[in-house]
C-alpha cells in the first residue's frame, strides 16, 4: 500500500551518503574525542609516559649509560607513547566497541569499513602528535639535546604505529573485550620493562637480549635512540623489523578480525 | 495498486554451527509497515540481520530495495536505517553527540534538534550512553535509524522493555514515517504492536514464515471464531450441536460455561439463543470473540507467543 502524501513530509525519504572525506573526518573526530574523554586511556597514553620521562630523568634509578639520562630516555618514552596509543589504547577501545555493537552499527551506516579503519588510524595519529609535542616539550625542559634527521624519526614512528596497530587490532578483533583489556595491559607492562624503553637491553643476558631485540617496541626504541641520541643515519635493521611486524600484524588482523 | 517489494526473501537458510536459525524462509514485504512476529528464537533477528547485510545466507536469496545486501552493501546502506536490538553506541558518547555523528554520515539528515526533542532525548544532556536508562538507549537507537532519511527502516524489537508512554511515542513515530512514505520492517513479539502498526504481518516460527497477511486477514482467514455463554450446568449439547451448522463444535469448558466454535455470524447467534429459549436456558454473559493474532499463532503452532 502506498501512504505517501498523508504525512507532513518531515520524514520523506531523501537518502544519501555524505562525501567520504567528511564521513572520515567526522569519524576520526569522534574517535579522538572518545579517547581523550576516557580517563584510563589518558593514564596510559599521557600520564605514564610523562611520569616515566620526568621520574627517570630526575632520579638516577636505572643506569642509562654515558651522557644525560634524558637523552637515553626521551627516545624510549616516545616509542612507549606510540605503543600506548596504537597498540594498547586502540586494542582496548576497539575491543569494547566490538563488544557493545558499535562496530556492528557503524557497519550498517554509509561509512565503509575501510573508512572506519582509516578514521581510527587518523585518530591514533592525531593522539600521537599530541603525545609527541607534549613529551618533546618536557624533554627539552629536562635538557634534552636530540640529533639526527626528523624525517627518519617520522618514518620510524609511522612504521611503529603500523606495526602496533596491526597487533592491537588483531587482539581486539579476535579476543573478548575483557581478555583484550587484560592482555593489552599486560603486554604493555612487559614490553615497557623488556623492550628497551627505560631499561637498556644490554642489562639483559645475551640470549635474552637477542630475542628481545626482535620485539617491535625494542626495534622502535632502539631505532629512535640510534638517531636521536647517537645521530645515526637510517637504522635499516630496526626499520626492517618494524616492517615485518607491520605486514604480519596488519595481514593477520585483516584476515582474523571479527566485527561482532 | 501493489507496489514493488522493498524486501524479497526466498528460501533463506541460515545455520549457526549445527543449529538452523532460519529454515527455508520466504518473505515479501511491500511499502508500508511490515511486522515480523514470532516468539524468541524463531529466527526474526537472523532474518532481519540478513536483510541488513550482516549475515550471508547459507542458501536462498535476499533482495532489499532490489539490491543484494552483501554484494551491493555500499549502494544499499545509505538507503536503509538500522536499529539493532541493543548497543551500537560508544559507551562514552552522549546521546545527542552520537545522533549528530550519525547525521553527519548522511547527505540530507533530519534536523537533529527536532528529533532530539520529539523523542525526549534532550533531558539526557551530557550523560554518557552507559549511564542512560534502557528506554533512553532504545530511543537513541531509534533516532539513529531514522536520522539519515532512509527509504526503509529495520527496527529490531523497538519497544522491548519500554514503558507505555515511550512505547506510544515509538508507535507514533512509526506511523509518521509510514505516512511520509518510509517503509518499516519491525520485529516484535507483541501482538498488539503488530495489530496497531502493521499493514502486513508475517508470523515466524522455527525459522519459517507460517502465515502472512494483514492483521484482519490473519484473524479472519481460516480461523474459526468463538461464541461463549454461561447457563446452568449439564445442558444437553448434542441437541444444540444438531441445530448448528455442520462444521461447528460445542463444549462445556467448566460446569455452566459453554463455548461454541464455528463460523460465528448473525444466523449462528440466533440459532444459539433460540435453542436456549426452547430449553429454558437464560444465557448469561453471551459474548462473541474475534480472533486475535495470539489465537492465530496458537492455532498455527500450538504454542504461546510469549513463552
Amino acid at each position: 500500500m502506498t501512504a505517501t502524501g498523508t504525512g507532513t513530509g518531515k520524514y520523506t525519504p531523501k537518502p544519501g551518503a555524505a562525501p567520504l572525506p567528511r564521513m572520515i573526518a567526522a569519524q576520526a573526530a569522534l574517535e579522538t574525542r572518545m579517547l581523550l574523554r576516557n580517563g584510563e586511556q589518558l593514564l596510559l597514553t599521557v600520564v605514564i609516559p610523562t611520569l616515566l620521562l620526568v621520574l627517570f630523568s630526575a632520579v638516577d634509578i636505572v643506569d642509562t649509560g654515558e651522557g644525560k639520562a634524558v637523552d637515553f630516555l626521551a627516545p624510549g618514552v616516545l616509542a612507549l607513547a606510540v605503543m600506548s596509543t596504537a597498540f594498547t589504547g586502540q586494542a582496548i577501545a576497539t575491543g569494547f566497541e566490538r563488544r557493545y555493537g558499535v562496530l556492528k552499527r557503524l557497519a550498517a551506516s554509509p561509512l565503509p569499513r575501510w573508512g572506519l579503519m582509516t578514521a581510527k588510524t587518523v585518530s591514533v595519529l592525531v593522539t600521537e602528535v599530541l603525545q609527541v609535542v607534549l613529551l618533546t616539550v618536557i624533554a627539552f625542559a629536562l635538557g634534552w639535546s636530540p640529533h639526527g634527521s626528523p624525517l627518519t624519526v617520522l618514518l620510524l614512528l609511522l612504521l611503529g604505529t603500523a606495526a602496533f596497530s596491526g597487533l592491537g587490532l588483531l587482539m581486539a578483533g579476535t579476543l573478548k573485550a575483557e581478555a583484550t583489556l587484560a592482555a593489552a595491559n599486560l603486554v604493555f607492562l612487559l614490553l615497557l620493562v623488556g623492550g628497551g624503553v627505560i631499561v637498556p637491553l644490554d642489562k639483559f643476558p645475551d640470549a635474552a637480549r637477542d630475542a628481545l631485540g626482535l620485539l617491535p617496541i625494542s626495534a622502535l626504541s632502539d631505532g629512535l635512540r640510534d638517531v636521536l641520541q647517537h645521530g645515526a643515519g637510517v637504522p635499516w635493521g630496526d626499520l626492517g623489523i618494524l616492517a615485518v611486524w607491520a605486514v604480519a600484524g596488519l595481514a593477520a588482523a585483516g584476515k582474523f578480525f571479527r566485527w561482532e | 495498486m501493489r507496489s514493488e517489494p522493498v524486501v524479497q526473501v526466498q528460501a533463506l537458510v541460515k545455520r549457526y554451527g549445527t543449529k538452523t536459525a532460519v529454515d527455508g524462509l520466504d518473505l515479501v514485504a511491500r511499502a508500508g509497515v511490515t511486522a515480523v512476529l514470532g516468539p524468541n528464537g524463531a529466527g526474526k533477528t537472523t532474518t532481519v540481520e540478513t536483510c541488513e547485510g550482516y549475515r550471508k545466507p547459507d542458501s536462498g536469496t535476499v533482495r532489499v530495495l532490489g539490491l543484494d545486501p552483501v554484494r551491493q552493501a555500499g549502494e544499499l546502506r545509505p538507503r536503509i536505517g538500522v536499529m539493532l536490538q541493543s548497543g551500537g553506541v560508544y559507551s562514552g558518547a552522549r546521546a545527542e553527540e552520537m545522533l549528530r555523528h550519525v547525521a553527519k554520515l548522511h547527505a540530507h539528515p533530519l534536523d537533529v534538534d527536532a528529533l532530539v526533542e520529539r523523542l525526549g532525548l534532550g533531558s539526557c544532556g551530557r550523560t554518557t550512553y552507559r549511564r542512560l536508562s534502557g528506554g533512553q538507549q532504545q530511543r537513541l537507537a531509534l533516532a539513529m535509524a531514522v536520522v539519515g532519511r532512509p527509504e526503509l527502516v529495520f527496527l529490531d524489537e523497538p519497544t522491548a522493555g519500554l514503558d507505555p508512554q515511550a512505547r506510544r511515542a515509538t508507535w507514533d513515530l512509526v506511523r509518521d514515517l509510514r505516512a511520509d512514505g518510509v517503509s518499516v520492517i519491525l520485529t516484535t513479539h507483541f501482538m498488539d504492536e503488530a495489530e496497531q502498526l502493521a499493514d502486513d504481518v508475517a508470523i515466524i516460527d522455527a525459522g519459517r514464515v507460517i502465515a502472512q497477511g494483514s492483521p484482519e486477514e490473519l484473524c479472519r482467514g481460516g480461523a474459526e471464531n468463538t461464541l461463549r455463554f454461561t447457563g446452568r450446568p449439564g445442558l444437553d449439547l448434542a441437541s444444540l450441536l444438531k441445530a448448528l451448522p455442520a462444521d461447528s463444535a460445542v463444549a462445556e469448558l467448566t460446569p455452566g460455561s459453554y463455548r461454541v466454535v464455528g463460523k460465528v455470524d448473525p444466523q449462528l447467534l440466533a440459532t444459539v439463543t433460540s435453542w436456549c429459549a426452547q430449553h429454558g436456558v437464560m444465557p448469561d454473559r453471551i459474548s462473541v470473540e474475534r480472533h486475535t493474532l495470539e489465537d492465530v499463532f496458537l492455532e498455527l503452532t500450538g504454542k504461546e507467543l510469549r513463552s
